[in-house]
């Protein structure tokens, strides 16, 4: 269960969140959707633990874990897996060794045994099959030349590979075509269990026709305004966020 | 005894004048007219002050303030050596040969001791070396006493030779100046590993001298790692000329001694000749180190390609210099060179200055240079897939080299600096 209770953050000295609250039950999917400014990306943030994100009150855990009070590599020990928006390109860094040490360093962190070259291989062609991936991906640099679509997917190889308690999965449909956004769909729903909770934080309606969520919330000038079931993103899609925001 | 103990220029010139009678050669009248001359020119010169332009950036008041003793003096042991990394080896100790210490049998070209070879060195030796112009290439010449010649005949392939050379502990900082000569034959090629250690605690000058000569389309891929103690100095200084078709690879990792100056003129005398000089610099608080390149492109259609990176922690100071000159002559000539430093520290500096001379009109030649420190974006997106922040960083770091490194095919050349690499960075972890 990730439960946060009041956060607020800020960045630069400008606050962004202004009291969040909100709480994912394990083995939910909830979606956050928003306007943009409305700190969707600043939540994901502030949860994976990025520098010049400043948390000025409010708590947030993972199934009781204090979030807050660790580092990154912690958290992502702790079972947290950011989606980003963004992945980031590492030159000279080969994916499938920048795999394997991710995976080792979360395992050491479980207390579980690391995988040798072999097992890893073996592991990754699985899950690469189960997400229509070339094997070529394993061979490339971390994301260079990688096209839009084939960094989201390789974000959705790294929570398949790490299998995460919490995924935040951070406007992860932003720039896919129908395929792609498909195929990392079938991603996420792969990994629904009991033992899993996820946040989808997305701007349009599109994506949650393929992860349809338990909940959807809607953020708006860094508080959470309404909260619904699937429904109510078919509402926004419809209406706008005006709407709410009169409303609210 | 005396126990006036000098310094600087004045020491070194003083102690030549107590050696000159026991320096190898001193029966060969060529050999001691090569040794006056340098003498002469050193002392004509000192050691270089930064108002000389090619040693603005380094300083090398903490190796002429100093005292040395020559080798010759105190024949130290060697610290135990690692196995070999090929079949061959020469182990030099305070700049002289051992042979119980090497293994040179059945190379299938000549490789020895110089200072046995001496008496059949006469026209070979300082062939290339450059004394009156490079002051630390006449205390060299002034003082040398041993060193590796090895001579590969034409259209052999000598396979991996290992250069090894330790400095011995000792409480009188020893001063050695060993000139290595290697010639590969037209056809031939060698792959030389050169790897230079010494103990932590102890002050040590290391003034190797190269002079490199490359016959019709020899092949000589030439790794250097640089490991001195923490305490040592290395001022090292490569001639090589590269003849037509012949390609020179070197690769220098500097990642050891308090100050180190990585000298290389290289010469591109025939056509279709290559010439290929990377480099990586791991630099720790309070280490200098020196890249400058000085490639004459002297014929045309020849390439030249030169990576160098630079690493620096701490309050650490890294120096490139490079310079291309293209002759007139040297028409389609293809150049590259980049130098690109990482600084992980605030404290640290580095100095970046090309030059290219171009004297041709149909060349190609490109030059550039970057400094950064490492990317926060990047590291965060290690840690927040559980990469710990020191593993990150090491991540970072070995990929910034990758580029530089990657140029080295030769397999043994390869390893023995991903080990080198990699055994920096587990010191630096511990």
């Amino acid at each position: 269960m990730l439960r946060i209770e009041g956060l607020t953050a800020e960045v630069d000295g400008k606050p962004i969140l202004k009291g969040i609250d909100l709480e994912v039950p394990t083995g939910e999917v909830h979606a956050i959707m928003g306007p943009n400014g409305s700190g969707k990306s600043t939540l994901s943030y502030v949860l994976a633990g990025r520098e010049g994100y400043e948390v000025t009150g409010g708590s947030a855990t993972l199934n009781g874990v204090d979030l807050l009070a660790l580092e990154p590599e912690e958290r992502a020990a702790a079972g947290v897996f950011l989606a980003f928006q963004y992945p980031v390109e590492l030159p000279g860094v080969g994916n499938a060794n920048f795999l394997r040490t991710a995976l080792n360093a979360i395992r050491r962190g479980k207390g579980e045994a690391e995988l040798d070259a072999m097992q890893f291989l073996k592991l990754a062609r699985a899950r690469l099959k189960e997400l229509q991936m070339s094997e070529d991906m394993l061979k490339r640099g971390v994301n260079v030349g990688f096209s839009g679509g084939e960094k989201k997917r390789n974000e959705v190889l790294q929570m398949a590979l790490l299998r995460p308690s919490l995924a935040i999965l951070d406007e992860t449909d932003s720039g896919l075509d129908i395929d792609a956004l498909k195929i990392v769909a079938d991603g996420v729903n792969a990994l629904r269990a009991p033992d899993f909770a996820a946040l989808v934080i997305t701007h349009y309606q599109r994506l949650l026709d393929y992860i349809v969520p338990d909940k959807v919330h809607v953020l708006m000038q860094g508080r959470i305004v309404q909260t619904g079931g699937p429904e109510l993103a078919k509402q926004l899609e419809a209406s706008g966020y005006a709407s709410v925001q009169a409303a609210a | 005894m005396n126990t006036v103990v000098h310094s600087g220029a004045e020491g070194f010139l003083h102690r030549f004048e107590g050696l000159r009678a026991r320096l190898p050669g001193q029966r060969l009248a060529w050999v001691q007219a090569l040794r006056e001359a340098a003498a002469a020119q050193f002392r004509a010169a000192g050691f270089p002050t930064r108002r000389v332009e090619a040693w603005k950036y380094t300083d090398l008041r903490p190796v002429s303030d100093a005292a040395f003793d020559e080798a010759l003096t105190i024949l130290g042991d060697g610290d135990t050596l690692p196995a070999p990394r090929g079949e061959r080896r020469a182990v030099f100790v305070d700049g002289r040969f051992r042979e119980e210490l090497s293994q040179l049998d059945g190379a299938g070209f000549a490789v020895g001791s110089l200072a046995e070879q001496l008496p059949r060195l006469e026209g070979r030796l300082g062939a290339l070396a450059r004394p009156a112009e490079e002051p630390l290439v006449a205390l060299n010449s002034m003082l040398f006493e041993d060193g590796l010649v090895v001579t590969v005949p034409a259209g052999v392939a000598g396979g991996v030779l290992e250069l090894r050379s330790l400095a011995s502990r000792s409480e009188r900082p020893a001063a050695f100046h060993p000139r290595h000569l290697i010639r590969l034959e037209a056809g031939a090629s060698l792959t030389l590993i050169e790897e230079s250690t010494g103990p932590e605690d102890t002050r040590y000058l290391h003034n190797p001298v190269f002079e490199i000569e490359l016959a019709e389309g020899a092949v000589l891929t030439h790794a250097r790692i640089q490991r001195e103690g923490v305490k040592g100095f290395q001022l090292g200084t490569v001639y090589a000329r590269i003849e037509s078709g012949a390609t020179y690879d070197n690769f220098t990792l500097n990642a050891g001694a308090r100050l180190v100056r990585n000298e290389i003129h290289a010469v591109l005398a025939g056509p279709k000749s290559a010439c290929h000089m990377n480099g990586a610099q791991l630099l720790r608080d309070g280490q200098h180190a020196d890249t400058t390149t000085v490639l004459d492109h002297a014929a045309p259609d020849c390439a030249s390609r030169q990576t160098y990176k630079t690493v620096l922690q701490g309050k650490s100071r890294g120096v490139f210099q490079g310079k291309i000159h293209v002759h007139q002559v040297a028409q389609r000539t293809d150049g590259y060179q980049m130098n690109q430093a990482l600084l992980l520290s605030p404290d640290a500096e580095i100095d970046s200055k090309p030059q290219l001379e171009i004297y041709a009109d149909d060349v190609k030649c490109s030059h550039g240079a970057t400094v950064g420190a490492l990317d926060a974006d990047q590291l965060f997106y290690l840690r927040a897939r559980g990469i710990p922040e020191a593993k990150a960083r090491s991540i970072l770091v070995e990929a910034f080299l990758q580029e530089a490194i990657e140029g080295v095919t030769d397999e043994t050349a390869r390893a023995a600096l991903d080990s080198a690499v990699a055994g920096w960075w587990e010191k630096e972890a511990a």
